[in-house]
């Protein structure tokens, strides 16, 4: 008995057990997606001091290939003779800015109307509920439709329109987050030390609810750009010549069995920024979200 | 032992109200708690012992109503000015809740959950509470506190977690401290721990506690007092080695004698009690025990019993309660007690 236990513990005591290798997983896409949105940001901040001609004024004959040589040349011209590239840069201005201040003006009345209903509750609540249902009932390309034609496409009818459509989603997010973590013991403890209702929400309620609606933001501001250049293409977004990455589908779509990179270069464009938001909002929500890792 | 009991329950009502009609869950119930001593509460799910508790602290949800009387150091909690009663508290009442991964703050550090009641109420300074902090976390037998002090909720454990909570309570000081069954979250070796610590704690501050539970083998061997509460009213209150020793009331009775116990005879078929709570919407007239009672008269339903001495500090509401030498088997937690 004792000699055995003693073997047993020999053999312990080598062999170490083999132990998988925790992989970080797509570190190196997440990398990339990283570089890809600061590339995207930088240029569309830098437009106007990049040695590029301007967005508006032809460069060479229309419909050329991609070629190396010239800057202005390098992703090609459009229909009209125009940079292909100063196009996507300028356009991306106008994406990302949708995008961003949709999506910000989105999550900051959305997320302040949800936390009020859910904190709130009674009639206060019911009305949140039902602006918040009726708008996400109504059909978001009418509703645009609607807009466009009662107010003159620009920037600011677009951004109202897009504003409008996101609302809804950070208001039921955040009421449903709220009513969960305004029962909790801590948020009572609050109560009855005194606490009142601006301190309750703002520094024990809303830290708690950020994390799940900004791991949202991103993915809304991918829906947000995929939208402006559905409208763009639709011809009721941002009005010529400033260049939008819709837009820019939008006019190069007649001549894409001859000349495809018209349209696939925008549209590649869109796909790569959209695909690095997703990427970037599950990471930061993996890295920040304390309640994911209770 | 001042005379004066900390908390006086005076004919405390608490009901409810929900779609099926009012609940009444806690209903006309009295009881004292006297200063530096441990109080257990013992009932069954939806005996009201919780509600009172809740009542207590304020904590009760708006759609529930009361009535009576809850004295604090004689100044009635119900009717206090709500600036007043902030003050009490927190500061004088402390409370423990059941699941402490859900009473803490997950984004907020221990340290500032720690301190944030000692920083409002009593207007310490941040070092000082920080240096208050870390000898409550050493009182409640936290290791490293400096370290925890920096930790997030979910870095803790159950067990750790519940400590910092009772941590969190004792901050103030209180003169009594409610523990709302504070360790059905945790696992059994912690419970423990957790228990005695509590009744260390009260000990050495010559607090008061109030311990709830529906686990009368947790109540046992740690309180001075016990009260049995069944379907929002007080069957039995009294020294809690009299009232596992020599129960009266034929609820409490019946209670211990359901209780499992190791030296029980092996093929011995668990005893039940028959029957199940009575709609607290509508409860029965006179003792709520009757449909399930073996001694059920008609005097039970009319005028009903009302509170009686039965020993020396030992009640009981029963009209034909339980002979005095009338053992039950002993309870798995040792009614003996240590």
């Amino acid at each position: 008995m004792t000699t055995q236990s003693h073997a047993v513990a020999g053999v312990a005591a080598q062999a170490e057990p083999a132990v998988p290798r925790v992989r970080r997983t797509r570190s190196i896409l997440v990398a990339l997606a990283y570089g890809w949105l600061f590339t995207v940001i930088a240029v569309a901040l830098l437009a106007d001091v990049l040695p590029l001609t301007s967005y508006a004024t032809p460069v060479g004959f229309p419909r050329q290939g991609p070629q190396w040589g010239s800057l202005d040349l390098l992703l090609g011209t459009d229909t009209q003779g125009r940079s292909i590239l100063a196009r996507c840069i300028h356009g991306a201005r106008v994406s990302l800015v949708v995008g961003a201040v949709a999506g910000l003006l989105g999550f900051v009345i959305g997320t302040t109307l949800g936390m009020l209903g859910g904190y709130l509750g009674g009639r206060f609540d019911s009305l949140v509920r039902l602006i918040a249902d009726t708008m996400l009932a109504f059909p978001p390309l009418i509703l645009l439709l609607a807009l466009s034609s009662i107010l003159t496409p620009s920037v600011r009818t677009l951004l109202v329109g897009l504003t409008l459509l996101v609302v809804p989603t950070f208001t039921r997010l955040a009421r449903a987050n709220t009513l969960a973590w305004s029962a909790r013991e801590f948020v009572l403890a609050a109560r009855n030390m005194g606490a009142g209702h601006r301190r309750i929400l703002l520094k024990e309620i809303l830290p708690n609810v950020l994390p799940a609606l900004g791991a949202y933001l991103p993915i809304v501001m991918a829906a947000l750009i995929v939208a402006e250049g559905s409208l763009s293409f639709l011809g009721l977004g941002i009005p010529p010549p400033t260049p939008s990455w819709g837009g820019m589908i939008s006019d190069g779509k007649d001549a894409i069995a001859d000349f495809p990179h018209l349209v696939f270069i925008p549209a590649l464009v869109i796909f790569l920024t959209v695909f690095s938001l997703n990427q970037a909002g599950d990471h930061l929500r993996q890295r920040f979200d304390r309640t994911l890792h209770d | 032992m001042s005379a004066e009991p900390v908390l006086q329950v005076r004919n405390l009502r608490a009901h409810i109200g929900t779609a099926r009609g009012v609940v009444r869950a806690v209903d006309d119930v009295s009881l004292d708690v006297d200063r530096a001593q441990a109080l257990g509460v013992v009932g069954e799910s939806g005996s009201g012992k919780s509600v009172m508790a809740k009542a207590v602290m304020g904590l009760l949800p708006p759609r529930a109503a009361c009535s009576g009387e809850v004295l604090f150091e004689g100044r009635d909690l119900l009717s206090l000015p709500r600036k007043e009663r902030a003050q009490i508290w927190g500061k004088q009442i402390a409370m423990v809740f059941q699941d402490p991964g859900r009473s803490l703050n997950p984004v907020v550090r221990i340290e500032r959950q720690l301190t944030e009641g000692m920083r409002r109420l009593l207007g310490t300074s941040r070092s000082e509470a920080r240096g208050k902090a870390l000898e409550l976390l050493s009182e409640v037998g936290v290791p490293d506190p400096e370290r925890r002090l920096r930790n997030y909720p979910h870095e803790l454990s159950g067990g750790m977690r519940q400590r910092v909570m009772i941590a969190i309570a004792l901050a103030c000081e209180p003169d009594l401290l409610i523990a709302d069954e504070p360790t059905t979250a945790l696992d059994v070796t912690i419970q423990r721990q957790i228990l005695d610590l509590l009744r260390r704690v009260q000990r050495d501050r010559g607090m008061s506690l109030v311990l709830i539970s529906h686990d009368l083998a947790v109540v046992a061997g740690r309180t001075d007092r016990v009260a049995v509460m069944y379907a929002g009213r007080l069957a039995e209150v009294g020294a809690t080695r009299s009232v596992f020793d020599s129960p009266r009331h034929r609820y409490t009775h019946a209670l211990l004698e359901a209780t499992p116990a190791l030296d029980h005879e092996r093929n011995a078929p668990l005893r039940l009690i028959p029957g199940s709570l009575p709609d607290p919407t509508d409860p029965p007239p006179g003792c709520r025990f009757t449909a399930r009672c073996a001694q059920v008269e008609d005097d039970c339903r009319d005028p009903g019993p009302s509170m009686a001495l039965v020993g020396a500090d030992h009640y009981a509401a029963c009209t034909r309660p339980v002979a005095a030498g009338d053992v039950p088997l002993p309870v798995g937690g040792g009614s003996g007690g240590r």
